[in-house]
């Protein structure tokens, strides 16, 4: 299923210089793998040692923060937006 | 600690501009945010806030509380995004944009209140400052304060574009503020948002101080300059843990 990821400039090194990608996948987890299959390294910039979402990146599947919706394991309906936001870029 | 840029910044305005009828405004990822809010709730001010959307809770809450208006902008763009928001309400003439990034008083603030006090509270033993730079207000002005007196200057940067360290600024991927000036610093370092948020925890496991990010990341690059050399090192923790309560950063 293909969605439609939006990342933050912040990441945008990690996937070619695209803040927009397409990905296929049915939950959060599946996508994130698709991703890093394309663009090595990029799950590591996303996920922690422990493989959970580092707790500065706060990702949201429409308007859902996945962190209280299932984190990883979220699904991700077929055309819905992911979007990575980093928790913070500075500046108070 | 952001209260005073945000007074400093407030009452500068006042001087130079009549107020009368017009709104302040700055872009913030938070906290100068409730500081500007606070000193305009009492300056009897208007006060827009340009927010990055998607931010915690709690310090737009705080924000509101006092009677900010906020103005919610891209997430993906983050505090930059809020910047160039800010940058283009300001033309509208309702607006006084403050502009922490670039004014003056902010770092003069610190250069008159922070530095001066630090000085007097380690009895002139101070050797080392260490401080975040967002932006930069408080390492430059206090800098000025110090920096003649032979203390070293250690500037403090996340070592990621991609960070959790709110407030602070990864200077290589973002808007550079007017006001930052490497040279005001003899050291610069990096912490990465981890071990800014494993100090955290410790410092309020260990020492009873309950701090942002920011804070933990100020102390746990002090604990790197205190391991290189020999002094009274001070750390300036800008932010209070609890504004972060909805975070994974407590759980």
């Amino acid at each position: 299923m293909a969605v439609t990821v939006r990342l933050p400039g912040a990441l945008r090194d990690a996937v070619g210089g695209e803040t927009k990608i397409q990905a296929s996948g049915g939950t959060l987890a599946e996508i994130f793998a698709d991703i890093d299959r394309r663009h090595p390294g990029f799950r590591s910039r996303v996920l922690d040692d422990q493989g959970a979402i580092r707790s500065y990146v706060n990702v949201y599947v429409g308007d859902a923060d996945a962190r209280s919706s299932g984190g990883l394991e979220t699904a991700v309906p077929e055309g819905s937006e992911v979007m990575v936001i980093p928790a913070m870029a500075g500046g108070r | 600690m952001k209260d005073r840029a945000a007074l400093w910044m407030v009452l500068d305005a006042e001087e130079r501009i009549d107020l009368d009828g017009k709104t302040i405004l700055d872009a913030t990822s938070g906290n100068t945010g409730v500081a500007l809010a606070l000193v305009c709730a009492v300056r009897g001010l208007r006060v827009e806030l340009c927010m990055p959307d998607k931010l915690s809770v709690e310090r737009k809450r705080i924000a509101v509380a006092f009677g900010a208006t906020l103005t919610l902008t891209d997430p993906l763009a983050g505090s930059d995004g809020a910047i160039l928001e800010a940058r283009r309400l300001s033309q509208d003439p309702k607006y006084v944009y403050v502009d922490q990034y670039a004014n003056p008083a902010n770092p003069l603030a610190h250069e008159q209140s922070t530095g001066p006090e630090l000085w007097t509270q380690t009895d002139g033993r101070l050797t080392h400052f260490v401080a975040g730079v967002g932006t930069s207000g408080t390492i430059v002005g206090t800098s000025r304060a110090l920096r003649p007196k032979g203390v070293r200057i250690v500037a403090v940067q996340p070592d990621d574009a991609l960070h959790g360290i709110e407030g602070w600024k990864h200077m290589a991927t973002a808007i550079r503020p007017p006001i930052w000036d490497e040279a005001v610093a003899d050291e610069h370092r990096t912490v990465g948002t981890d071990a800014a948020i494993a100090m955290a925890r410790r410092l309020a496991r260990e020492e009873g101080i309950f701090s942002g990010p920011s804070g933990g990341g100020a102390v746990a690059a002090a604990v790197e300059v205190a391991r290189d050399h020999e002094g009274v090192v001070v750390a300036l923790l800008a932010d209070g843990g609890e504004r972060y309560l909805s975070t994974p950063m407590w759980e």
